[in-house]
């Protein structure tokens, strides 16, 4: 075993991503409420929290943003095709059997290829979406904007806030058993507390060779 | 159009002070002499102290000849002869035009000292002073009975329109008249059209009584007793006693002791509308006369005590606000009293503006901000009233004339009365549903209200339904908000070959009337003569539905709408369509539900299966 340690995520992508999960769980549990799916506290309470904890997720993206930005992390997120089969073939196929990972996995490239893609779309389409309609439906909300932009109708704007709230908790779904598959159950999650992550790329080779007969 | 027409380019408080000073003017040509004299001094600085002096000039008129013989010579000499001769104490401007107190104390007038041996002559001595007060009461619609409904282009009003209470006074008109702000004939079988009556014949004391003990009478063309009358079995509530006989009324005490009008002499008519307390409006009844906060919080007798006249601004006997002229949306800005543009004193925007809520100790400035949304598509009173007839008196929802004519054992007709005391059935009427407390229905509502008029065709809709006064508007029409209302039901008699709802003889000492005989074709019969309608002796009974938009019975804001009540299933505003109501499904993009419902549900699945193939997989590896 040659493991060695990565310092992944650094101090304030921790903050960033803990801060983000935090909110959008809350956002989906008050978002639920209001839509009529969920009566765990009063509508006005609700109403009012999820403005208010969408404040804060605004907030909180401006400085995601300007911190994806100066340090180049944004780079991340390129798209990628290459290895895309191998990656989908491991999650289908070989993580069963402990194959080897086939992405290589480094402080300039953290992300899988189809990390990178769920990501990009999560950032590029979802968070997009789900900001600007919930932007002009909060703005609507507290009288400061007379009518919706374009034409729209406050429907039209509320289910499209609600379409980004389904691939939300899609990606919620996807991404918190997505977690519990690195090395051991709990790898990831320790490098996204601790920053720290054990490089799997070492895994015996021969054993992994001997279960699938490559 | 403001409802109140050229009244509206005025505002109503500075109309109500101008016509006090002109009235000073009109009645007391004596003090003339001392008015013109200030004339030629430097001009009183505040209009105020000019209506202060002429008020002590009228009050020094009806003092002994020598007190207004007295010349005002000088510049002090007006306010001189106020300050000697001031028998009582004037009010001032700041006490306002319009409140509990006269502006004048009438006892000591001699006008009024009696003795009147009919109300007439009560008439004639309040019109000795007040010149235009009859032509002005002759002009509105409490007087005529009719108006202009510029929506519609139709006229409007008690004898245009069928209702489906008594359905209408033609033929009815000396019971009907009892509400008539006019004296008529006290021949039961004789009614005087209201155009064909002398100004004496207006009834000043039914607005301006404030000893409570003013009644007017029917089938005496509503005029007040002037001896003892038996009350007609029955009708003690119209009476006003629980005695069998009223005795006569003491014409001269009432008449000294006139004051503006009272939630109690306006609500001896708006509260008693369609046969008894509560009966019609729902928001209307006697509880009113001395509200709880709870009850109304502006009406409230311990708080704020508004008389009807601090809404429904008046000014030369006219009054605003009415239901045949409803303003759904005020359009503007608020219309604060005093502001020049004051076109509809009535409104909740008059007084409380289009953004009413701000941040208190209740609620954020968001918050406020997001009650003030609400009201681009949602009247004031459909949150703040949230349910009418709360005074415990009960109003009454349903009716059946399809049930009337049983009589009891005795001869007399058939009352029920349920265990909460409701009455149920009376012979003479048919069957009762009351109800308290009750949840309004909603409806788009642009203030247009088509009415069926008589002699029109009733139209029922796909339930059968007639609607007396169709409800306009809509979401789209820019011209509507979501109003709450009362709907008054009833089955009443039509004419099953024209297809038009009779008019029927209900009230009368005669053996047509509906109420003496039970007989539907001789009541129809000659209330269809009297409508100068044909009938053709075919009687059905057809449904009917009267809408009642609901105004008054203003909660505390503690005690509106919760959010809950409409963002919910099945909650208030469920059949209201054209907003989006979060919270309410009807309102979800079914696609987006299922696709997203589906994709969360497919992501479980995955996960667990995955799951599962992993745990197994690990579990074989291990053992």
């Amino acid at each position: 075993m040659t493991a060695h340690r990565m310092y992944l995520f650094k101090g304030f992508e921790r903050f960033w991503h803990w801060a983000q999960a935090a909110l959008i769980i809350a956002l989906l549990v008050t978002g639920f409420q209001i839509h009529g799916y969920l009566h765990w506290f009063d509508f006005s309470t609700a109403v009012q929290v999820h403005g208010y904890l969408a404040w804060a997720l605004v907030t909180l993206w401006i400085f995601a943003i300007f911190w994806h930005f100066t340090t180049g992390e944004w780079k991340q997120y390129t798209p990628t095709f290459d290895k895309i089969d191998k990656m989908i073939l491991y999650y289908i196929w070989g993580i069963f059997f402990k194959q080897r990972y086939p992405h290589h996995q480094w402080i300039r490239h953290k992300h899988n290829p189809l990390q990178r893609l769920a990501y990009l779309w999560l950032k590029l389409m979802v968070h997009p979406l789900v900001w600007v309609s919930g932007a002009l439906l909060l703005l609507y909300s507290y009288d400061w904007l007379p009518h919706m932009p374009l034409g729209l109708a406050v429907n039209e704007v509320a289910w499209a806030h609600t379409a980004a709230a389904y691939m939300l908790l899609f990606f919620l779904i996807a991404h918190l058993y997505l977690i519990t598959t690195g090395k051991t159950p709990l790898t990831y999650t320790k490098a996204m507390i601790t920053g720290w992550e054990v490089a799997r790329d070492e895994v015996e080779p021969e054993s992994v060779a001997s279960k699938t007969g490559a | 159009m403001p409802r109140i027409g050229l009244d509206a380019r005025r505002p109503a408080g500075a109309q109500a002070r101008n016509s006090v000073a002109a009235d000073l003017h009109i009645r007391h040509g004596q003090a003339r002499a001392g008015d013109s004299s200030s004339q030629s001094t430097p001009r009183p600085r505040r209009r105020g102290q000019a209506i202060n002096v002429l008020a002590s000039l009228m009050l020094a008129a009806s003092q002994p000849a020598a007190a207004f013989a007295q010349p005002a010579a000088h510049d002090d000499a007006a306010t001189k002869v106020a300050a000697v001769t001031r028998p009582m104490s004037v009010p001032q401007e700041t006490d306002g035009y319009v409140g509990t107190r006269t502006p004048q104390d009438h006892k000591d007038f001699k006008q009024l000292q009696g003795p009147f041996t009919t109300p007439e002559q009560v008439t004639q001595a309040c019109l000795s002073c007040h010149t235009q007060a009859a032509r002005q009461v002759m002009s509105n619609i409490h007087w005529t009975w009719k108006a202009w409904d510029p929506k519609t282009k139709r006229i409007v009003g008690k004898n245009e329109v069928y209702n489906n209470f008594c359905v209408s006074p033609i033929s009815n008109e000396q019971f009907c008249t009892v509400c008539h702000i006019g004296y008529g004939s006290t021949d039961p079988n004789t009614f005087i059209p209201f155009s064909q009556r002398a100004e004496d014949r207006v009834d000043c004391l039914a607005c301006h009584d404030q000893t409570k003990t003013y009644r007017k009478i029917p089938f005496i063309g509503g005029n007040p007793a002037m001896e003892k009358i038996a009350v007609r079995p029955g009708c003690n509530e119209v009476y006003g006693t629980d005695k069998p006989y009223v005795l006569p009324e003491d014409l001269p005490q009432i008449a000294k002791s006139v004051g503006p009008p009272t939630r109690y002499t306006c609500g001896l008519c708006h509260f008693y509308g369609g046969g008894g307390d509560g009966v019609k409006h729902g928001d209307l009844d006697s509880s009113l006369d001395e509200p709880s906060h709870d009850l109304d919080v502006h009406m409230d007798a311990k708080g704020l005590n508004f008389p009807c006249q601090q809404c429904h601004q008046s000014g030369d006997h006219r009054i605003s606000g009415r239901h045949y002229t409803i303003d759904a949306v005020p359009v503007s800005d608020a219309f604060l009293r005093g502001a020049p543009h004051n076109g509809n004193a009535v409104t909740c925007q008059s007084c409380h503006s289009e953004t009413p809520h701000h941040r208190n100790d209740d609620i954020t400035a968001l918050v406020a901000g997001t009650l003030n949304m609400h009201t681009r598509d949602i009247a004031c009173q459909t949150c703040h009233i949230p349910e009418f007839a709360r005074g415990s008196l009960p109003t009454k929802l349903d009716w059946n004339y399809a049930t009337a004519g049983k009589l009891a054992p005795n001869g007399s007709p058939l009352v029920m009365v349920d265990k909460r005391g409701w009455n149920t059935y009376w012979g003479v009427k048919g069957s009762f549903a009351w109800g308290v407390n009750v949840v309004p229905d909603y409806r788009w509502f642009n203030g247009t209200e088509d009415w069926l008029h008589i002699g029109d065709k009733a139209r029922p809709d796909k339930n059968g339904v007639v609607a007396i006064n169709q409800i306009e508007g809509s979401a789209t029409d820019g011209k509507s908000r979501i109003w709450p209302f009362k709907i008054s039901r009833n089955n009443q008699p039509y004419d099953m070959k024209t297809g038009t709802l009779a008019v029927f003889h209900s009230f009368g000492f005669d053996d047509d009337a509906f109420t003496m005989a039970y007989d539907w074709k001789k009541a129809i019969t000659v209330g269809m003569k009297a409508a100068n309608l044909p009938f053709s002796g075919e009687i059905g009974f057809e449904k009917t539905a009267m809408y009642w938009p609901i105004t008054h019975m203003v909660a505390p804001k503690s005690k509106a709408l919760a959010c809950r009540d409409c963002h919910a299933n099945n909650g208030r505003l469920q059949n209201i369509d054209g907003v989006y109501i979060p919270g309410r499904a009807t309102d979800h993009q079914p696609w987006i539900e299922r696709i997203g419902l589906l994709m969360a549900a497919l992501a479980c699945v995955a996960v667990f299966l995955h799951g599962t193939i992993r745990v197994a997989m690990w579990l074989r590896r291990k053992f």
